[in-house]
């Protein structure tokens, strides 16, 4: 059941055909002028409280058909404020707190988180927030985890792995709203340039931005299924993204598979090629992600969710092609990425230079959509368990509802005027092999190079 | 009469550093390019070189020297709290190298003043202290982040555990060869301990506890920079992070140069110190 499925309706089927889940069909949702952020506000409210009396589907209907919807309200209305806890909710919770500090890593996967600072996101809601840029993802987590930062910009699997303490101590953590799909590539050294079959990059040295990682798990995705080992035959290390153009141009290391503006601005400075986007080897891939503790959400939901809407709609403004530049010049300053203007546009408007004499145009270069889909959070957590990252049994299922906010984004999403997908999972495939969500241990099983 | 020392001095040195640049200059003349034959609209989208097929140039002097000029002319500008001026980064450093230094003073002084006055602390200890002495202050980094849960302490700390045995072991080998004699005499005269150490043996240590003080801000210095490029924030070292990010050899340079003048400046400082506590036998 969707959040904005009416509970009071003992004939609603439990699955429904609509973005909000409150109409039989996406026709209907649309015609429906009741469909309003209010009017959304107050199902939840209603909503959430009848299923707290009722946890069951079936008990619920019982007790429906027995008394009648009306009977039904006016009783839990007896017992339950419904009307008070409405209003404080669609108003909007208060922020407890409105001085927020929130890092960041200087690349354009955390365009929504920087942006939403100088075009006044954060402003629109009433928050002050301080953008800090952060040396690396140790940093960022081991500052996050301090509580020196109230939120974070992170890599979408860190959450995942701070939970579940593979790499650091295990605590709750929550992942929001993803930032950006696509917009990272695989980049070489010049000297490789006839290289361009896997096959042939045994030897070779690669950096990744860090363990816990899209950029990880995907390189080591692409490179297993050329049949090449990711542990025995290549050399795979962890480099923060601004120190890796330079560690390229130095020789040490021979590709990476990074995030932008890194394999642009190698490009740039004449130091690599582009060698393949991201998007080619998953198309949709979630890479970033705005993170908090469980802590924080709990304990501050009005600042947290004001914060969150400010990034959602940061998010789909980001979205929009005829923004880009706009954003390109918001966000390359030395208070931000701290990259030549050219750069930052080429990522964003998928107008770019390969490093080989071409110029390509892939408007989905990189693209930006919030939602953090629960299936993501399961494909990601076979990979590691495919790599050895996690041991023992996993249940990945209930990881990933904790730790990916789906529900939560689909509220704030609806409240500020976007279309929530229907589902919190999504079916996707990665190099033309399809993942179902539901069968993660089978899907681990499949693959012929694997650590577990 | 051939001219003074200091003069000549001053001319060798200025001869050293002309051929220096002169040098520089030479290695970074422009290479001849083949810009013939590119696309003009791939040459829009990369730097200069790349559009000839080669790496981006390392800057010449005259880029430096702008960028310098372009720093010290405004050093304390506030473009957001990623964006700040030299100066007030320079600040930044200098506040955290004195915190950090004057807490390890303040441990330092006393403690090594207590070791030295008892030979069988002192071979106690001295296991101790051979040991944390060659630490990296990199090493101390990610267990200070993870014990005191603060960057901006992290650094403090980190400054103060890496000057922390220089001074310490010079004050306790200070106070250990203070001259019999001296104790002698003061034994003699029947003088209390306390006068003893503030009157006989402080000031005959003092020298050896200077140049502790001395060698411990060079290290206090040397540390900070590499820190604040792992905890980033703010500081110079950030600084230098930030344009290592952007590739920016110019402003590197700049960094460079002014770290070394700060650290010969706290260097003199002490030097002029320790001039006034000295003595002759």
């Amino acid at each position: 059941m969707t959040l904005f499925t009416d509970p009071f309706d003992a004939r609603h089927r439990l699955t429904s055909g609509c973005a909000c889940g409150r109409h039989a069909s996406q026709a209907d949702h649309e015609a429906d002028p009741a469909a309003s952020s209010e009017a959304h506000a107050r199902g939840a409210v209603e909503g959430a409280v009848m299923r707290a009396l009722f946890p069951h589907d079936a008990t619920r209907r019982a007790f429906l058909t027995a008394v009648g919807a009306g009977t039904a309200f006016a009783a839990i209305n007896a017992l339950f404020p419904l009307a008070t806890a409405t209003e404080v909710f669609a108003q909007g919770l208060k922020p407890e707190k409105t001085d927020l500090k929130v890092g960041f890593i200087p690349i354009t996967c955390a365009t929504p988180i920087i942006m939403a600072k100088p075009m006044g996101f954060y402003e629109k809601q009433g928050l002050n927030v301080e953008v800090v840029k952060t040396a690396g993802w140790a940093v960022i987590r081991d500052k996050a985890i301090n509580k020196e930062y109230d939120a974070a910009h992170m890599l979408s699997p860190m959450p995942l792995a701070i939970s579940v303490g593979a790499g650091s101590n295990p605590i709750p953590w929550t992942m929001p709203a993803v930032e950006n799909i696509n917009g990272q590539a695989i980049t070489l050294a010049m000297k490789h340039k006839d290289k361009r079959d896997p096959k042939d990059w045994k030897g070779m040295k690669f950096a990744v931005p860090f363990d816990y990682s899209m950029h990880n798990y995907l390189l080591r995705y692409y490179l297993a299924e050329h049949g090449v080992d990711p542990d025995k035959d290549v050399q795979i290390r962890a480099v923060p993204p601004p120190e890796m153009v330079a560690n390229l141009r130095a020789d040490n290391i021979d590709g990476f598979l990074a995030p932008d503006p890194v394999n642009q601005r190698a490009v740039y400075d004449g130091v690599g090629f582009i060698h393949l986007l991201s998007k080619e080897i998953w198309d949709g891939h979630p890479c970033c992600a705005f993170s908090a503790s469980k802590q924080f959400v709990t304990e501050m939901p009005g600042t947290y969710q004001a914060l969150l809407k400010a990034i959602i709609e940061a998010t789909a403004f980001a979205q929009k092609p005829e923004n880009r530049k706009q954003i390109a010049e918001a966000i390359a300053p030395t208070n931000y990425l701290n990259q030549p203007q050219t750069v930052v546009e080429q990522v964003l408007t998928g107008t770019f230079a390969d490093g080989l004499g071409k110029v390509v145009k892939d408007p989905d270069r990189i693209a930006f959509d919030p939602f953090p889909y629960e299936s993501f959070a399961v494909w990601i957590l076979t990979q590691m368990k495919r790599w050895g990252q996690i041991k023992g049994d996993v249940d990945y299922a209930k990881v990933a509802k904790e730790v990916f906010l789906a529900t939560d984004a689909t509220k704030l999403m609806a409240e500020a005027g976007l279309t929530p997908p229907a589902s919190t999972t999504k079916s996707f495939s990665v190099m033309g092999k399809p993942f179902d969500a539901s069968k993660p241990a089978e899907y681990v099983e499949s693959f012929a190079i694997r650590r577990s | 009469m051939p001219a003074s020392l200091t003069l000549r001095a001053g001319l060798l040195s200025v001869a050293i550093f002309a051929a220096f640049i002169g040098a520089w200059y030479l290695a970074t003349l422009p290479t001849a390019g083949s810009a013939a034959n590119v696309d003009p609209e791939y040459a829009a989208l990369v730097s200069g070189a790349a559009s000839e097929g080669q790496k981006s140039a390392f800057p010449t002097p005259m880029d430096v020297g702008g960028t310098l000029w372009e720093h010290l002319k405004n050093p304390f500008y506030v473009r957001g709290a990623n964006d700040q001026g030299v100066g007030i980064q320079l600040a930044y450093s200098l506040g955290r190298v004195l915190v950090g230094y004057g807490l390890a003073a303040l441990v330092a002084i006393p403690l090594g003043f207590l070791i030295g006055m008892s030979p069988l602390v002192y071979r106690a200890l001295d296991p101790f202290i051979q040991i944390l002495k060659p630490i990296s202050p990199l090493a101390w980094m990610p267990l200070a982040l993870y014990t005191i849960k603060d960057s901006g302490i992290s650094a403090v700390f980190v400054i103060f555990i890496c000057s922390l045995w220089p001074m310490l072991i010079n004050t306790a080998f200070g106070v250990a060869s203070v001259r019999k004699e001296w104790l002698n005499v003061a034994a003699t005269l029947e003088v209390g301990p306390l006068r003893k150490a503030f009157m006989v043996i402080l000031p005959a240590a003092a020298p050896t506890i200077m140049t502790g003080m001395r060698i411990s801000i060079g290290i206090a210095w040397l540390v900070i920079v590499a820190a604040e490029m792992l905890v980033g924030g703010t500081g110079i070292g950030y600084f230098v992070w930030n344009e290592w990010n952007n590739l920016s050899i110019g402003n590197i340079i700049t960094a460079i140069l002014l770290i070394g003048l700060v650290g010969m400046a706290l260097d003199l400082a002490l030097a002029r110190t320790a001039r006034l506590v000295a003595y002759r036998e």
